[in-house]
């Protein structure tokens, strides 16, 4: 416990040194979403914009994790780690606490954001849109994790978002319905966890209180990032050739 | 001899496709000061790996403090300095060596010592990316002395400072080892043979000595560890070859 305390603060310290990076997390969501509100008539953006405040903190945590994950094994600090009383599930816990603190400050910010300056509406209340929001961060932590140990270089590991992330984002239901889908693209999603948190914001959105399906997809995302960590902290290895 | 700290039998470890230890044995003393020397390559970092467990090993057994190398009691117990600074360059040295002092269940204080010890008060509230490449290394130093460990494994810690701070390190390590640590430091330089308690020569991956420096110095029969080094290695050769 001590030990995933210390983690947690070092890589929250760690994020709070690097200015340029907050700023980055903080302005540039609200940006494309105040891009998608000029594109779009507001009917169209009220789905879009509640379905980009799950995407956001996917993509950007996955690639921020890996980055770092990498930076602790090409700078000997993973090494080291391994050789102190710190348990691996300590290091893979510290990263999804670090980066969900982190992305549920950034979704709070997009959502008052959404909802006040740019007419976002849900019947459902933006607590649990900011909840699901931070179970998508946990998720794109959890599976950059995993991805970052297939990865020797930093150009290896942005290789993976377009691997790991992309094909998530394309059969979400953001571009397609799922129902228009031909059947295997739809089998493919059905297997893909954004799937489910997309379909849980979309509960939120139609529906005042939070539906048995809402919870049922926050569960299969919860289900998710714990196979993905099971799986990271298998490939951490504490002895390497 | 004293009781032994680190105990290696018929170590062999390959990296990659190349075998690097070829059935490496040694004992090395508690409370002592252990310089692992040798060429560039032959195999220093490799051996420290795998006594601090760290290292995939094909066959052979390192035991330290009576337990195979890795396991999770020991790592209480040992301080690693790699050879490249391992410490995070986006925080202060102050907030690296308080993590590490967080790691062993330490507070502050331990942490602040630490940062004295190794030179670095001045630079403490640096980050660690904007120090020198000394200073860098000596961030690095603070945090594997940080626990105050019975078993200190340093790579190479002295490349890169200046001969005062050289000097002040190695009175450092001196201290430690009174007070019951047992060290062992890898050099490439042989000047630095001279403070060691014992000396373990390896040249690709194999044992030529293991002797204090007196005793090495000796049987080489100079009084210059370095040229005392080149008799070893060619004692040890087969006639006909060359080096
Ligand atoms: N990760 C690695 N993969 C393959 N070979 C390696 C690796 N690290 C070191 N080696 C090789 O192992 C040998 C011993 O290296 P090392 O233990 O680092 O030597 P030293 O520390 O004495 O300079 C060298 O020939 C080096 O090329
Ligand atoms: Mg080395």
């Amino acid at each position: 416990m001590r030990t995933l305390v210390a983690t947690t603060g070092r890589i929250l310290r760690q994020l709070r040194h690097d200015k340029r990076t907050i700023g980055l997390l903080i302005v540039v969501p609200n940006l494309l979403l105040t891009l998608l509100y000029f594109m779009f008539d507001s009917r169209i953006f009220n789905g879009l914009a509640l379905t980009m405040l799950g995407i956001f903190p996917f993509l950007i945590m996955f690639l921020i994790t890996s980055i770092a994950m990498l930076r602790e094994r090409t700078t000997g600090t993973l090494e080291r780690l391994l050789t102190t009383p710190l348990r691996k599930t300590d290091l893979l816990f510290g990263y999804g606490i670090a980066f969900g603190i982190a992305a549920t400050i950034q979704a709070a910010v997009v959502s008052v954001v959404a909802y006040l300056f740019l007419g976002m509406d849900t019947l459902g209340s933006p607590g649990y849109v900011i909840l699901i929001a931070a179970a998508n961060a946990v998720l794109g932590v959890a599976l950059g994790l995993l991805a970052s140990a297939f990865a020797k270089t930093e150009f290896q590991a942005v290789q993976f978002m377009p691997v790991i992330v992309l094909p998530q984002i394309l059969l979400c239901g953001l571009f397609v319905a799922r129902e228009q889908m031909a059947g295997w693209l739809q089998a493919i999603s059905d297997v893909l966890p954004l799937t489910y948190s997309v379909e849980a914001l979309q509960e939120v959105g139609r529906f005042a209180n939070p539906t048995s399906t809402m919870w049922r997809d926050l569960a299969i995302v919860g289900g998710a990032v714990i196979v993905a960590l099971v799986a990271a902290a298998a490939t951490l290895r504490r002895r390497t050739p | 001899m004293e009781n032994t700290a680190i105990e290696v039998r018929d170590l062999v470890v390959h990296r990659g496709k190349k075998p690097v230890l070829h059935g490496f044995s040694c004992a090395i003393p508690a409370g002592s000061v252990t310089g692992l020397l040798g060429p560039s390559g032959s195999g220093k970092t490799t051996l420290m790996r795998a006594i601090v467990g760290v290292q995939l090993v094909k066959s052979g057994t390192v035991t330290v403090l009576g337990k195979p190398a890795g396991d999770k009691q020991l790592r209480h117990e040992m301080g690693y300095l790699t050879q490249a600074p391992s410490v995070y360059g986006d925080l202060t040295v102050r907030e690296n060596a308080r993590y590490f002092a967080a790691l062993y269940g330490l507070s502050h204080k331990e942490a602040d010592a630490a940062i004295k010890d190794v030179g670095l008060e001045e630079a403490k509230n640096q980050l660690v990316g904007d120090l020198s490449g000394g200073q860098h290394s000596r961030a690095s130093l603070a945090c594997a002395i940080v626990s105050n460990p019975k078993i200190l494994v340093l790579d190479e810690p002295t490349v890169g400072q200046d001969p005062v701070l050289r000097d002040e390190l190695w009175k450092r390590f001196r201290g430690f080892a009174e007070a019951g640590t047992t060290l062992l430091v890898s050099s490439h330089v042989m000047d630095e043979a001279n403070r060691c308690d014992r000396l373990l020569l390896i040249r690709e991956g194999k044992l030529i000595a293991d002797d204090t420096p007196a005793a090495v110095k000796a049987s080489a029969g100079t009084d210059d560890l370095d040229q005392a080094f080149l008799n070893l290695i060619r004692a040890g050769e087969t006639p006909g070859e060359t080096s």
